[in-house]
């Protein structure tokens, strides 16, 4: 069970079943999007399923993180952190429920 | 009819602010004061809102703009306090109230569709104004870096404002 030291994003998916992936591939990886000054930087992402996002902002005004196809809905608070673990292959379109002008897309393969 | 009310308050609050300047450059006290009671108006235009509409995507607007609002003016808030400037009252923010006061009186009035119309139509004529004075004369007059910043960052949240009202508008027809 080394692998549940590894760190909290790995902690948490396991916490929430989430942990889908097979252990073998206990890779699972931290992916930080900074939220500032009413953006995700970098906008566009690539992913494993078993990985998690991490949202850090900067602004000082609420944001969300929502998947356009319903599959998440991130609350972002100001200068704070959202996350989600991604659980399913697909290419993720998410905008900002409060400010829809800003939107960013996850490209989520299977696990390598 | 509709749209001639929204620009007329669009020409008539602007004109205040170009007056209230009076050829010369506001202060930082006064601009702080400005942006402080603009943002308090779109509170208060929020709260009837949420106290009058039963339309979902208004409602959901009146919060983001009580969230967003709150948040600018509490940073406003901290940062004069931080500079030590005491916000000045000025004539541009009292033509402000003034206009705000007698947008609020007609609206109260109405109900139901008429007033979801009526509200979101003036959340694009008064993001518009807003945000035409804090390009055209208070980012460019506010001589403090921080509050420059700070007004930049406004500009960029209501500029988004006007857009969500603008879709809020579409959205009721
Ligand atoms: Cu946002």
């Amino acid at each position: 069970m080394r692998w549940l030291r590894k760190g909290r994003p790995l902690r948490l998916a396991w916490l929430l079943g989430l942990a889908a992936c097979p252990v073998s591939s206990a890779v699972a990886e931290t992916i930080q999007i900074r939220v500032e000054d009413l953006g995700f930087v970098p906008a566009q992402v690539s992913a494993h399923v078993g990985d998690t996002v991490e949202w850090v902002s900067r602004d000082f005004v609420a944001h969300t993180a929502t998947a356009r196809d319903g599959r998440w809905d991130v609350a972002i608070p100001a200068d704070g952190k959202g996350r989600i673990t991604l659980t399913r292959a697909g290419a993720v379109a998410y905008y900002c429920r409060y400010h829809p002008g800003m939107i960013g897309s996850i490209s989520i393969t299977a696990p390598p | 009819m509709r749209m001639r009310g929204t620009a007329a308050l669009a020409a008539l609050v602007l004109s205040t602010i170009t007056a209230g300047a009076q050829g010369t450059k506001p202060n930082d006290a006064q601009i702080a004061h400005i942006a402080y009671t603009a943002g308090q108006i779109d509170i208060k235009a929020a709260e009837l809102a949420l106290q009058k509409s039963h339309n979902k995507e208004v409602r959901a607007f009146a919060e983001d703009m009580m969230r967003d609002h709150k948040a600018v003016n509490d940073k406003a808030l901290a940062l004069v306090k931080k500079l030590n400037v005491t916000p000045q009252d000025n004539d541009t923010s009292k033509g402000l109230v003034k206009q705000a006061d007698e947008k609020e009186a007609s609206l109260k009035k109405l109900n139901g569709a008429a007033f979801d119309k009526a509200y979101a139509e003036n959340e694009v004529g008064f993001h518009k104004t807003v945000n035409g004075a804090l390009e055209s004369t208070l980012i460019p007059s506010a001589s403090n870096p921080d509050l420059k910043d700070l007004l930049r960052t406004g500009l960029k949240i209501f500029q988004g404002h006007e857009q969500h009202a603008e879709h809020v508008v579409q959205a009721l027809k």
